[in-house]
């Protein structure tokens, strides 16, 4: 058998886009199959499933979906209640919410009715990334569907009133910040808010909001159609359920899968993607969940499994599942320079440590590449990412650090052998003497 | 309450204070760029970080974070004094060393707390970013390189003075600070942003390379540009006022203060009257002292009591007029008036006939206030602050009767003119708790003004405005000087003329012009005696000038619109010959053989006080004093003509400004941003 998860128990069934994914398609796979029946079952019985299931947030930060449905307040009062959808999938390496949007939208638009009727919410906004043009013509297309079959809408089969909107948004990476993704849905320019308020209090339009990945909406409906035991079987504790994983470098059929938790990263990569390029001890790294999170070298990759806590144990984190498999072609540095430059471009300005750190970092870290920096200078940069680290108002400091701190973890000597051979045969360069002495 | 503790040392606070408001209360000082007690929370400088126990084992922004019950507050644990340096670090890497030639240096926020939280030298090895200047205006000077992008600016403009035109373009590190057209910043309180920069981003353009904050002598005194009588402090350097500054009055001005109270004192070294002038052979020449009195006092002795008048302007002190009243009522003159724009106000229908009643404060209190033929955004900026505040916080509405202006807030359009105002008064919308009728000061100069009045009356009972524990009914001043000369009756006794009687052709033999300027002087025939500071309107009719003190040259008693009797003080002296102005008339006195029974302004105010003793309740408003409002106004016919709004510009109401090249260029600004074609845009 090839990897872990069984076909039978796949939830997005037309991943690879072979089959229709329109309405009727959808229904022969499952969806809006028995919907009004989950319905039926009330709201405290849905959330209580989602929390069974184990299902932990799918865009990044791994927070349990139940347990932040459940923050939101049990009655309606003045202010509507609001489901909003991140669908700015820009973390570099991720690719699995555009899957859904462009060949599964209806498990996505069943799991927004499903969410929203669980929060009282009646209407939902699904922010779409700026770059997603084919897939928001998709979703479109899908949502009219529902609309005219009656799915969703005002006085629809379900007996649930529901709206659903989607909005275009204009690309920037920080918009998938869950606050600065409600700034830029008013019509904000989008920068983080300052936590607390959380969105279960004061959200979008200052109303109860919560904000959930596409992915982890996705799944509801077939969670609930197959029971949480059944979705809490797959993975280990705590990190149960299947998951959409993106495996992208140098392995020899960069794939999207859907797979089992906690399948170890070794058989990931082995069972569905071929193996590494050149076989298993060409490898040198792998980031394992988006550009967020720190890599890491090869011999930890063996036992590594993909899920949040073994990955957390070896201090990096599964992210978005996004797996950047990198050989010993790779250079490392430049690989980070470039992630630095990521996020100095896309680091809102808002506040200080992020704003002036992220340049700074990048800029080191683009003479680190080319070893013209000075061997001092890698406490330096630590230094500076220490700072930028847990000191701003969002994740973005955080995530720009993290990278950083993850190479010099790992490829610490590799980065001083650049900087000393740099030096070898240009006497003139700063730090030359400092280094024959030391 | 419940109880914190800052660094060990427990203290109550009050619910919904943040955790860096706890820490002041325990004494504790708080670095912040970013957050400011007037604006909204931005928590993005992250300059006031904190270890806060229980909580995430990472220093949380104290600005931003409410105060818990048994909460544990570091302010000075080691982590806390990493992350700081670590913040003051990034703030200076971007930042241009050049505090030597900065404006703001002395009194800067990131220089201050550098000397806290910077390292000893930089570890930056790249190059600095440098960032383009932004046009802003002829008030706001701009070096974009040393923004630190706090955005206290942006939320000024866009919160509290409700003209979002500053705003944050780009990302990131290239983020700036900019009008985003390059465009002046089109509001009369623009110039507050300069305060509220902590670094030399913004600094005033008047004042660029002018002095060091070290330089000046800082006096504490009040602004007489309109008639709120704003706190302000005269920063002055030898005989010159180099700038005005606000001081915090949380029942007048807060800590705002108009664009023309800050700028117009470059006109105070412009067009000013520093000696005697008399007017021989059809020319004005200059004269001794001596000599000025002489005229004076031939001219005077020679005419009749009932040829003789006197009007005082808009800028004078208590203390001068009081001893005018007293020299020209000994003379027996009754021609006495301080209205010089002829509003139909009368000190007989009681003091609360002509005041602000419901207070400058009592806005935030109000839930509908109705604008009468006033614009406040031109008469009182700082007061427009606080209808605007009540505004947006949705706790009052607002309906207009005059002019369709751009107040910076939304209102009910009800109507333009006096024909408006009899149907609203027929039919006032009741329901308010707290009703405002608010009547401009050009609307009661109106021919129809008493009429006008009346009509307010009426409708203000209707709206049941005037009741146990509240006063609606209120009149919004723009002369500094009005409220105090009404108080004192500084109106036409029996027989006397009004002002506007005054200047008419053979009214009078001897006119007497305290600093008059905004009066029509054409066709009077009478000999002018001009007392005041400024070569403007009235100096060029006199027959003899007499030089005194402008506003920051004396002491004085200003009334504000709301009664409030507050004390301003010197900031330098009046310029070469000129004399304050009590003390001209004192010496007038002598030698008209009438001497004025003080020596000194100690002993001026004493009898001003006795006469008047509203005037000795210094910085108090009498709040819920009665007010029959059936005495006010009189009834009578209305004219059909619609409330305008000001006649006059705004940045040029008074001698001072009008002699002010900040306030001419601001003039022509605003002028030029009023006819600018959208459409060409």
């Amino acid at each position: 058998m090839v990897g872990i998860l069984e076909d039978k128990d796949r939830i997005f069934t037309n991943l690879y886009g072979f089959q229709d994914w329109g309405l009727e398609g959808a229904k022969k796979r499952g969806a809006w199959n028995a919907t009004p029946d989950m319905l039926a079952h009330g709201r405290d019985w849905v959330i209580n499933q989602i929390k069974n299931s184990g299902l932990r947030g799918r865009g990044g930060a791994g927070f349990g979906t139940g347990l932040k449905w459940s923050f939101m307040p049990k009655e309606v009062k003045d202010r509507p209640h609001y489901l909003v959808v991140n669908a700015d999938e820009s973390e570099p390496g991720t690719c699995k919410d555009r899957e859904i949007m462009r060949h599964d939208p209806h498990l996505l638009i069943e799991g927004c009715l499903i969410a929203s009727f669980a929060m009282q919410a009646n209407a939902c906004y699904i922010y779409i990334r700026g770059e997603y043009v084919r897939e928001r013509e998709v979703l479109e297309a899908a949502v009219k569907q529902a609309y005219e079959a009656k799915l969703i809408g005002k006085n629809n089969v379900h007996g649930w009133d529901f709206d659903l909107y989607i909005h275009h948004g204009g690309g920037a990476y920080i918009c998938g910040e869950e606050t600065a993704l409600l700034e830029s849905l008013e019509g904000k320019k989008g920068q983080p808010r300052l936590k607390p308020p959380f969105p279960a209090g004061a959200g979008l339009y200052g109303c109860p909001t919560t904000v959930n990945n596409v992915e982890s909406i996705a799944v509801v409906g077939t969670i609930l159609r197959r029971g949480a035991d059944w979705f809490a079987g797959f993975g280990r504790p705590n990190n149960t359920g299947t998951k959409l994983m993106c495996v992208s470098g140098h392995v020899e059929r960069p794939c999207n899968i859907e797979e089992s938790m906690s399948i170890p990263l070794r058989q990931l990569l082995e069972d569905h993607c071929g193996g590494i390029r050149g076989g298993w001890g060409n490898l040198k790294a792998i980031i394992p969940g988006g550009s967020s999170v720190a890599m890491i070298p090869a011999e930890q990759c063996e036992t590594a499994l993909m899920d949040f806590d073994s990955l957390r144990e070896l201090r990096s984190g599964l992210g978005t599942a996004a797996v950047i498999v990198m050989d010993k072609s790779t250079d490392l540095v430049k690989a980070i320079a470039r992630l630095a430059y990521f996020y100095k471009h896309e680091s809102c300005g808002q506040c200080t440590p992020c704003r002036e750190g992220t340049g700074w970092m990048w800029r080191v870290m683009e003479r680190m590449a080319t070893g013209e920096a000075e061997m001092k200078e890698i406490d330096l940069l630590l230094d500076v990412a220490s700072q930028v680290e847990g000191h701003t108002i969002c994740a973005l400091g955080d995530a720009a650090a993290w990278p950083i701190q993850g190479l010099f973890r790992h490829f610490r000597p590799e980065v001083e052998d650049r900087i000393t051979r740099y030096r070898i045969g240009r006497p003139h360069v700063q730090g030359v003497t400092l280094t024959a002495a030391e | 309450m419940p109880k914190a503790k800052v660094n060990g040392v427990e203290v109550e606070f009050e619910p919904g204070m943040t955790v860096l408001q706890v820490a002041e209360l325990a004494g504790e000082e708080i670095p912040r760029f970013c957050y400011h007690e007037r604006l909204s929370i931005a928590g993005n400088c992250r300059m006031c970080l904190v270890e806060v126990k229980p909580g995430p084992p990472k220093p949380q922004a104290s600005c931003a974070l409410p105060a818990a019950e048994n909460q544990e507050i570091f302010t000075n644990s080691p982590m806390v004094k990493k992350a700081r340096e670590g913040v003051m670090e990034f703030l200076l890497i971007n930042h241009p060393l050049d505090c030597p030639i900065c404006d703001q240096g002395g009194e800067c926020d990131l220089q201050d707390q550098a000397m806290g939280y910077g390292r000893d030298e930089t570890r930056f090895d790249e190059n600095k970013r440098a960032v383009e200047e932004k046009f802003m205006g002829p008030l706001i000077k701009t070096v974009m390189t040393r923004c630190i992008q706090c955005t206290r600016c942006v939320r000024f403009v866009t919160e509290v003075a409700g003209v979002p035109e500053i705003g944050m373009t780009g990302r990131g590190e290239d983020a700036e600070i900019t009008t985003y057209l390059e465009g002046a910043v089109n509001s009369e309180l623009s110039g507050n942003v300069i305060d509220l920069c902590p670094v030399g981003a913004l600094t005033s353009k008047p004042y660029a390379f002018n002095a060091r904050p070290w330089e000046l002598k800082k006096t504490e005194t009040i602004d007489v540009m309109d008639a709120l009588g704003s706190a302000i402090r005269i920063d002055a350097r030898g005989a010159e006022v180099m700038r005005v500054l606000p001081r915090i009055n949380e029942e007048v001005n807060e800590e705002w203060i108009s664009d023309k109270t800050r700028y117009a004192c470059d006109g105070l070294m412009r067009q000013r009257l520093d000696r005697p002038y008399v007017r021989t052979g059809g020319k004005l020449q200059p004269a001794s002292w001596a000599q000025a009195f002489d005229a004076v006092v031939e001219k005077l002795k020679s005419a009749k009591a009932d040829r003789v008048g006197v009007i005082a302007g808009d800028l004078q002190d208590a203390e001068s007029m009081k001893a005018a009243l007293d020299l020209f009522g000994s003379l027996g003159v009754t021609s006495l008036d301080c209205r010089q724009d002829g509003a139909a106000l009368d000190p007989k229908a009681g003091r609360t006939s002509y005041l602000f009643n419901s207070s400058i404060a009592g806005i935030d209190e109000a839930d509908h206030i109705v604008l009468i033929g006033v614009n406040p955004r031109h008469a009182a900026p700082v007061l427009n602050v606080r209808i605007r505040r009540a505004v947006m916080q949705g706790t009052c509405k607002v309906s207009v009767i005059g002019e369709q202006a751009d107040l910076t807030y939304g209102y009910d359009y009800l109507g333009a003119g006096p024909e408006t105002l009899t149907r609203f008064a027929s039919k006032p919308p009741k329901g308010a708790a707290k009703p405002m009728l608010i009547v401009g000061a050009e609307t009661v100069a109106r021919a129809d003004g008493a009429a006008v009045l009346a009509l307010v009356a009426k409708a203000a009972k209707a709206m049941g405005a005037v009741k146990d524990g509240w006063n609606g009914f209120n009149i919004l001043h723009t002369a500094a000087s009005r409220v105090g000369g009404l108080d004192m009756g500084f109106v036409p006794g029996e027989g006397g003329l009004t002002a506007a009687q005054m200047v008419q052709k053979g009214a009078l033999d001897v006119l007497v012009l305290m600093g008059a300027d905004e009066i029509d002087l054409s066709v009077s025939d009478a000999f002018v005696i001009y007392m005041g500071t400024h070569g403007d309107a009235g100096a060029h009719r006199a027959d003899v000038i007499l030089p005194a003190a402008a506003y920051s040259e004396k002491a004085g008693l200003y009334v504000n619109t709301e009664g409030r009797v507050q004390m301003a003080s010197r900031a330098v002296f009046p310029k070469g010959d000129a004399k304050e102005d009590w003390a001209i008339l004192r010496a007038l006195s002598e030698r008209l053989g009438k001497t004025l029974p003080y020596d000194s302004m100690n002993q001026l105010r004493a009898k001003l006080f006795a006469d008047h003793p509203t005037f000795g309740q210094i910085d108090y408003v009498a709040t819920g004093a009665a007010l029959d409002l059936a005495a006010v106004g009189t009834a009578g016919d209305l004219s059909d003509a619609a409330f305008a709004g000001p006649a006059h510009d705004f940045y040029l109401t008074n001698p001072i400004a009008r002699a002010s090249v900040t306030m001419a260029e601001c003039s022509a600004t605003a002028k030029a941003a009023r006819v600018k074609p959208v459409a060409a845009e």
